[in-house]
């Protein structure tokens, strides 16, 4: 966390659940037209109690547990947003939320395009995703590369408290729809939360840890390995900044690259599986900017190109620390900023 | 394919939500049991007219490359117009691609109609405007929508009904069984028509469902179905109207089965010869909904000679109005390509948009990269 959240008033010490609960409890309250949609959200309080108190709180009627279908909930978010409600819906876990990509990518992200802006879609889409927390088959899936490659949606997902509170009020605030991705395994993790700083804007990136040597390019669960990962490479002399995306789509050229040129290395990690995965993407991007002043291709150290593995097996498919600084090792400290071998 | 008739009859013992053994028909009722006005018989007539006529002209236009594609509804006219006149100016229509004329009869001018089957853009209308949803040629996928929608009018206390139009293949896609189910068990006040027109582009509806009907499959979900005689125009419109003031009225969705033919192919680029035959063609030409519903009014002295050609070239009017509309080359804004994604381009986006700027300035590719 960056200290000067320390330094406001109105500070506590949040888990990253309990900050996503505060959020939709205030824009509840500020705004009676956002409306929570999802299975197991109302009386339960959601399976991972981020909805925790809110139907009684705002009624069945603003909490709603729906019919356990993801496309019905989702494609009736559709319909609510265009009557100028702000739908949330809350997908239980990242692979359940496949039945609705059909309503996701056929509606939800193009219906403003289609209608010339006559009909957008201010909903949020809640979507616990990603492993380490032994979660049996279909219960640990990083799907955000199908979400970033749908021309129309936004795609989001923090690291902190802190940015769990500001970019979901920021998600329900948009006119355009925004997938929220919610990195499970931090669900618990705490840090300090002041709901009144200012909501980070979608479409930033955040330094998380300067450095000089090579920058990480990283979000959601895989910064904390990250920042643990920059630690343990001070002793191999390393010096590495960690930048977290925070917003996948819009994508934040511009912190990533003047990182990367700083550095002069880079090395991308998410869990998701590689091929084809939102790392390709950061490392094209950076290829094609940052061409002059990279003294090593850009790495990428994601999940293996695997169905997620079974819980007991995850460790070896998730990226650690030790992966992350054998990739760092490789990044060519032998050679001089045109590429020759010295 | 489905005929009319040939229903089994509801199982001894069946709720009031099972549909009736026998579609209901109003025009074949001996006179003066119809329910319906004159003058609203004499504007559903006015209606099929020129819901005929434009199918007509339509499906000329493709020939003439003015269009695309187009989905003709000639032989369903009376489920598109009787269904869509049925509602209030307040209410919402939710279309499938084929529901041109449902779209038409809402007030929505004829040529913003076709912008989708023309291909200068997706949605030509503003749905706001006309309330009324996006053609939507994904199958079943805004039935949904409609469930939406009706339910956040109501929860804002707003006296809105939606029609949510499907075909008969649609009703077997997930979409389908979802937004009726969410329908019911919020009492959502939502009309779903099926027009069953006995195929699925080729696919007969015999390997669509087991169902004894579509209607039946209302029972699941604990609302009533009912099935009506689609090139009926008064029983549509009656049973779509007693539908939507049920829903009005906060009892909550019907599913309404419209049983009708589509008399031409799929769309223009369909050959229907090779999944169908001449005689189940003729004999549904023999049901046709304007001739039958010509012949009530004429029986009943409702409609003469001087108000059918009355008819007869206001649609004329209507069609020469859209040829000369359509004989124009529609010039798309390539750069409107970026407004609209979101509501304001992302950085990438807007560089593409320079980038597509250059091209169309410097003519020949440039060879840059397009991020
Ligand atoms: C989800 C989906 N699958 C397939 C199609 C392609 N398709 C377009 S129309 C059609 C047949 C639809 O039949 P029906 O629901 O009976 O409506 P009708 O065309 O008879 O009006 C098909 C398969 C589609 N548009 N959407
Ligand atoms: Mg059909």
């Amino acid at each position: 966390m960056s200290p000067a959240s320390t330094a406001t008033t109105g500070a506590r010490e949040t888990t990253l659940a309990k900050a996503l609960n505060l959020a939709l409890h205030d824009a509840l309250a500020a705004d009676d037209r956002v409306h929570l949609l999802g299975e197991d959200i109302g009386t339960l309080g959601g399976v991972f109690r981020v909805t925790d108190g809110l139907a009684a709180a705002f009624g069945d009627d603003r909490v709603t547990d729906t019919p356990l279908a993801e496309a019905g909930i989702l494609g009736t978010a559709v319909g609510m947003a265009m009557y100028g409600l702000r739908p949330v819906v809350e997908m239980q876990f990242d692979a359940f939320a496949y039945p609705a990509f059909e309503q996701l990518a056929g509606h939800v992200a193009k219906m403003r395009n289609r209608t010339r802006g006559a009909l957008p879609m201010p909903l949020t889409v809640r979507v616990p995703y990603g492993g380490g927390i032994g979660g049996v088959e279909h219960h640990s899936d990083a799907s955000e590369a199908y979400y970033a490659h749908t021309p129309g949606l936004h795609v989001v997902t923090p690291a902190t408290p802190a940015d769990a509170y500001g970019l979901l009020r920021a998600a329900i605030a948009s006119d355009d729809p925004v997938v929220f991705l919610e990195p499970k395994r931090l669900y618990w993790a705490k840090d300090l939360l002041d709901p009144a700083r200012p909501v980070p804007p979608i479409g930033t990136a955040a330094v998380r840890r300067p450095g000089t040597s090579a920058t990480l390019v990283t979000y959601g669960p895989s910064v904390p390995v990250c920042l643990a990962a920059a630690e343990a490479a001070r002793a191999e002399g390393w010096d590495l900044e960690v930048v977290d995306l925070r917003s996948l789509v819009p994508f934040d050229d511009e912190t990533v690259c003047a990182s990367v040129r700083r550095t002069g290395r880079a090395v991308v990690v998410h869990e998701a599986q590689g091929f084809a995965g939102f790392g390709a993407e950061v490392a094209a991007r950076v290829t094609e900017r940052c061409f002059h002043h990279l003294h090593a291709p850009v790495l990428r150290v994601t999940g293996l190109d695997i169905p997620y593995p079974p819980p007991l097996l995850e460790q070896h498919h998730l990226p650690d620390p030790d992966r992350i600084l054998d990739a760092v090792a490789r990044l060519q400290w032998d050679t001089d900023p045109a590429g020759e071998a010295l | 394919m489905t005929t009319l008739g040939t229903r089994p009859h509801d199982a001894p013992g069946a709720v009031a939500l099972l549909p009736g053994p026998e579609p209901r028909t109003l025009l074949d009722a001996p006179h003066g049991t119809a329910p319906l006005d004159p003058a609203l018989l004499l504007r559903l007539h006015r209606w099929l007219v020129r819901g005929r006529r434009y199918n007509q002209q339509a499906t000329a236009l493709t020939k003439q490359g003015r269009l695309a594609v187009y989905p003709s509804t000639t032989g369903q006219e009376a489920c598109q117009i009787g269904a869509a006149l049925a509602l209030e100016d307040r209410d919402w229509l939710f279309p499938t691609y084929r529901d041109t004329l449902a779209v038409l009869a809402r007030g929505v001018d004829p040529v913003e109609v076709l912008t989708l089957l023309r291909g200068d853009w997706h949605s030509g209308y503003d749905p706001l405007a006309h309330r009324t949803a996006p053609l939507c040629t994904p199958l079943a996928t805004q039935l949904p929508h409609a469930v939406g929608l009706a339910r956040a009018a109501r929860l804002k206390g707003d006296d809105v009904v939606t029609l949510a139009m499907v075909g008969d293949g649609a009703t077997s896609e997930g979409d389908f069984h979802e937004a009726l189910n969410f329908a019911a068990v919020w009492k959502a006040p939502v009309v779903f028509l099926v027009q069953n027109n006995g195929y699925a582009i080729s696919v007969p509806l015999a390997k669509q469902t087991a169902a004894p009907s579509l209607a039946h499959k209302a029972v699941g979900y604990g609302m009533p179905g009912l099935l009506v005689d689609g090139n009926d125009v008064a029983a549509v419109h009656q049973t779509v109207r007693e539908a939507a003031d049920r829903a009005r009225a906060g009892h909550g969705p019907t599913l309404v089965e419209a049983l009708t033919y589509r008399i031409d192919a799929h769309t223009n680029a369909d050959d229907a010869t090779r999944y169908r035959d001449d005689g189940e063609v003729a004999a549904w030409r023999r049901r046709d909904p304007l001739a039958r519903m010509e012949r009530h009014l004429r029986e009943r002295g409702l409609l003469d000679d001087a108000e059918a050609e009355r008819a007869a070239a206001e649609a004329e009017a209507m069609a020469a109005a859209l040829r000369a509309a359509l004989a124009v080359d529609p010039r798309p804004d390539p750069t409107d390509l970026f407004d609209h994604v979101y509501r304001r381009p992302t950085a990438q986006l807007r560089a593409q948009r320079a980038l597509l700027e250059r091209e169309s300035a410097a003519g020949p590719d440039t060879g840059e990269t397009n991020r």
